[in-house]
């Protein structure tokens, strides 16, 4: 099997890399690029533990081909933070304690992440929702989503919503 | 020591961020599937199509001849083990039985049972090495559901399985493979003082713990029979401890690293893949890395047991209950070993009965072997007895809430299964729930509220903690029980509050087993508990030394200095007087005082206090598709002292949401041929964000004085209430009786088409 060379962007840095035909953007993250900051719940497009940002959309990439990389833009979990500062949807996790075994975590905070790009004030049904592709266990979402709706409300410049 | 003084607490009560939390944000920690090796190679299972077969053969030489595939194993590889319990997991564990579950030897028992495994230079060359292994199967009758696996004329899965409980013993084998029975008074006479009586049956389906990471480990054998691995476990003494014994090594030949765990709940206190990776590096002499896909998940490994339950119960007209009585079938997947045994203990513990009678049975079926899940067993008998109750109390008229409060077990009161209680805060979650403002919201049309109450054991057992001072002031602590939910940041609190000082200044590690000393699994609700008391105690020894040092330093008696708020003063006038001590100048003189400051403590917890609940569920059942939908729900749980409130909610959050799973969605699909259909997060649907409302957790502090800070158990018994809580809320809605889990929308749309609903009641 002849590999593809792959040119694309990740985290803000230029990234090549080869990949087989089959290997998913999932596999390439993870076992090409030591990026395993992004999980495999599932493999099927059902959990959102690996999910990423592409060209600004959310996308399962277990569910993309390394291949499909080429020219685009990535974002993943490791790429949230901006060097040691944590986005506010990753410090209101913590401070929320929005993550018990923390495995779901990166895809939530990636998927909130892209939501509150796009909407700076959802509410807790239009969360509930973005998020009703990522699975979580342990939690009961509870605190994820009140993590999120104070995340929002912390960059909307307002103190202690939720 | 103790600190059940609340008010006195500077640090335990409080909600710091974890310690572990920011490389969970960022994508730092290290899962199971995370390490890699230099020179690993990647392994890969085959499993079973067939629920039931014998092996006739399996010919593995055209896999092991295919270019880049190191090793290829079968049970041959394995020591043949004679049956033999062993205590390392939750639960009793027949080493035997796990090793015919790692890998069949002789027949395949489920469909997903693994049959050989192989290591290749890529996850894609084991793959396709799988597909060219020959197994010869003889297929054989099969038997999936319980009552039809009792049946005498049942295939019999085990040749040597002879029901163990009963007198005499049987002669002949069968799937049964235990009954037991617990009684409490005369239930003849219970029945003759009853007045009103009811009986019932229901039904649960097996469902799996879920966790979102699968199963995943490294392993790597030296040539000299070093051997390390690291895995995602809820104990890394429980896996270095099976690994041991199926592949026949000394136990101090084998380091078992804790990786993060992406969610257990019972379902990594066993193993699946360690031995087969640990054969796999041995043949190769290469690390070996398996991890498993979801399939592989649903079809090899947990779940929890289905069931089958049969309730009586007899009451005064005044509702007071005198005689219970209750029949348990529990499926235990291809092994001995479901979880009836505390689904029998459970049943009634809330309640103060005087005639009780309980029959389980322990059955074996063609399904994967059942792990542990969130109070193992008793979600399933407590379905049926807390439906059971709500059905007597809408029968007799008596609000439900009310009909437990006068039966309520209290301190004093002996449980059907032995235990007299203290120290015990059922009556007062009932009270809670009762001036809870949940009740006051009005519901609708098509709307309708259930409560429902549980309990569970909790366990204690054996951990160890050390406490390390650093040279600098600051403390590590050590434990070795594997943080499953945010366990670290209750360890250094408990630490930081003892030692007086502020919560930042302590790290908690998760040591690997030549780290640390031995220390039972995460599991039984015990962490906080058991392990918290083995590192508060590290704590308190570290604290006798520090005032040993300063009186040195004083150049007074040990006796004559208190230790207050992290510092050293001396007791009184007489003692002298001197400038306070810090703990960090103490550090910092350590080495002129007689070196380093640290402590190992290693016990065997006893005192464990039980978990009880009463939960409160609002549902709006939409009468075109059967969706039933949670507008309202509300846990309450007494906790003993809850030492990071917010990781004690999220227990009860999670342990809910995965309750209400249970009832809804949740459930094994068998084709007829016996193969799992619904192998996947698709067809297995678990509650998604969008399912669920906020969860309101109450959480009750009735101390545990075992405890030096008053901790139970908080983990487990959230999951025991909901399905009753659920199945009772659709009743008040529908007027319809859902007995059979899962009341998915089908089965509620088929039940509401057959039935006209009744009228309300009057008193609801
Ligand atoms: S791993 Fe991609 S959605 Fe589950
Ligand atoms: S925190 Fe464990 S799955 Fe979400």
């Amino acid at each position: 099997m002849s590999k593809h060379h792959v040119t694309t962007t990740i985290n803000g840095e230029p990234v090549e890399y080869l990949c087989e035909a089959q290997q998913t953007m999932l596999d390439v993250l993870r076992d090409e690029l030591n990026l395993t900051g992004s999980k495999e719940g599932c493999g099927s497009g059902d959990c959102g533990a690996c999910t990423v940002i592409v060209d600004g959309n959310i996308v399962c990439s277990c569910l993309m081909l390394g291949v499909e990389a080429e020219g685009k833009t990535i974002t993943t979990v490791e790429g949230i933070a901006e060097g040691d500062k944590l986005h506010p949807v990753q410090q209101k996790f913590l401070e929320h304690a929005a993550l018990q075994c923390g495995f779901c975590t990166p895809g939530f905070i990636v998927a909130a992440k892209a939501l509150l790009d796009e909407n700076k004030n959802p509410t807790e049904e239009e969360t509930r929702y973005w998020l009703a592709g990522n699975l979580c266990r342990c939690t009961g979402y509870d605190k994820i989503i009140r993590a999120v709706l104070d995340a929002a409300a912390l960059m909307r410049g307002e103190a202690g919503a939720v | 020591m103790s600190y059940l003084d609340k008010s006195a607490l500077k640090v335990v009560g409080t909600r710091p961020v974890r310690p572990d939390g920011v490389e969970k944000v960022i994508g730092r920690a290290n899962f199971g599937a995370d390490m890699v090796m230099p020179g690993m190679l990647w392994g890969k299972v085959l499993r079973s199509p067939h629920a039931h077969a014998r092996i006739r053969s399996i010919n593995t030489a055209r896999a092991a001849a295919l270019p880049g595939v190191r090793a290829v194993i079968t049970a041959d590889d394995f020591p043949p083990i004679a049956s033999e319990e062993a205590f390392v997991g939750e639960g009793p564990m027949n080493f035997r039985d796990l090793s015919y579950n790692c890998i069949a030897r002789g027949k395949v028992l489920y469909d997903g049972h693994a049959v050989a495994a192989v290591a290749a230079t890529s996850p894609a060359i084991a793959e396709e090495a799988l597909d060219l292994i020959a197994v010869d199967y003889e297929v054989l009758p099969h038997v999936i559901d319980v009552e039809d696996a009792m049946k005498a004329d049942a295939p019999v899965l085990h040749d040597d399985l002879f029901t163990q409980g009963v007198d005499p013993k049987p002669t002949k084998p069968s799937n049964i493979a235990k009954r037991i029975g617990f009684n409490k008074g005369d239930i003849a006479t219970g029945w003759k003082e009853a007045e009103v009586t009811i009986e019932r049956r229901y039904t649960t389906q097996p469902v799996h713990q879920g966790y979102i990471e699968p199963h995943a480990c490294v392993v790597a054998v030296g040539a000299d029979g070093q051997c390390t691995i690291w895995s995602s476990s809820q104990g890394q003494f429980m896996v270095r401890a099976y690994c041991a014994k199926l592949l026949g090594v000394d136990i101090a030949n084998i380091r078992a690293m804790p990786a993060e765990i992406g969610g257990g709940f019972g379902g990594k206190t066993l193993i699946y893949l360690e031995p087969l990776a640990m054969a796999l590096s041995r043949k190769s002499g290469r690390p070996v890395k398996i991890v498993m896909n979801r399939e592989e998940v649903f079809r090899g490994t947990g779940p929890a047991a289905g069931s089958v339950i049969e309730v009586k119960l007899g009451a005064k007209k005044d509702g007071r209950l005198v005689a219970a009585e209750l029949l348990l079938k529990y499926q235990a997947g291809a092994f001995p070993g479901s979880p009836v045994g505390p689904g029998c203990m459970c049943a009634f513990a809330m309640y103060d009965i005087p005639h009780v009678s309980i029959v389980g049975y322990d059955v074996v079926s063609n399904r994967p072997k059942v792990a542990a899940y969130r109070a193992p067993g008793a979600p399933n008998s407590s379905f049926g007895v807390e439906s059971c109750m709500d059905e007597l109390a809408r029968q007799m008229n008596i609000d439900p809430l009310h009909l437990r409060e006068i039966n309520a077990a209290k301190d004093g009161t002996k449980a059907a299964h032995g235990p007299t209680w203290s120290n015990i805060g059922y009556l007062e979650t009932v009270q809670a729930a009762q001036a809870n403002a949940h009740l006051s919201h009005k519901l609708g049309s098509n709307q309708g509220r259930g409560v429902a109450s549980g309990f569970w054991f909790n366990i204690g057992g054996e951990s160890s903690a050390a406490c390390h001072i650093n040279e600098d002031g600051t403390a590590t602590v050590v434990e070795g029980c594997p943080d499953i939910g945010g366990s670290r940041a209750s360890m250094a609190m408990m630490a930081a509050e003892v030692l007086g000082i502020p919560y930042e200044r302590v790290r908690p590690i998760v040591a690997d087993t030549a780290s640390v000393g031995f220390s039972f699994l995460t599991g039984g609700s015990r962490v906080t508990f058991a392990t918290g008391m083995a590192v508060t105690q590290a704590a308190e020894k570290v604290v006798v030394e520090l005032k040993k040092r300063a009186a040195m330093i004083w150049d007074i008696s040990p006796d004559a200095v208190d230790w207050k708020d992290g510092k050293a003063y001396p007791a009184g006038p007489n003692a002298g007087s001197f400038e306070p001590l810090s703990l960090q100048e103490i550090a910092l003189k350590a080495g002129r005082t007689g070196g380093p400051i640290s402590a190992e403590v290693t016990i065997n917890a006893q005192g464990a206090g039980a978990g009880w609940a009463t939960h409160i569920c609002d549902v709006e059942v939409d009468s075109e598709t059967g969706r039933v939908k949670i507008l309202r729900y509300t846990a309450i749980q007494d906790v003993g002292r809850a030492i990071h409130p917010s990781y004690v909610e999220g227990q009860i959050q999670g342990g809910v949401t995965q309750g209400i799973g249970w009832a809804l969605n949740e459930e094994y699909i068998y084709d007829k041929d016996g193969r799992l259909e619904n192998p996947g997060f698709l067809d297995y649907r678990v509650p998604v964000a969008s399912d669920l409302p906020m969860i309101d957790a109450v959480m009750l502090e009735i101390p545990n004085p075992r405890h030096p800070f008053g901790a139970k158990g908080v983990g487990e018994v959230p999951i025991v209430p909901p399905m009753a809580a659920v199945a009772n809320a659709i009743f008040d809605a529908t007027g319809i009786r859902m007995r059979d889990l899962p009341m998915s929308p089908p089965k509620l749309r088929a039940a509401l088409d057959a039935e006209a609903p009744p009228p309300r009641l009057a008193a609801e």
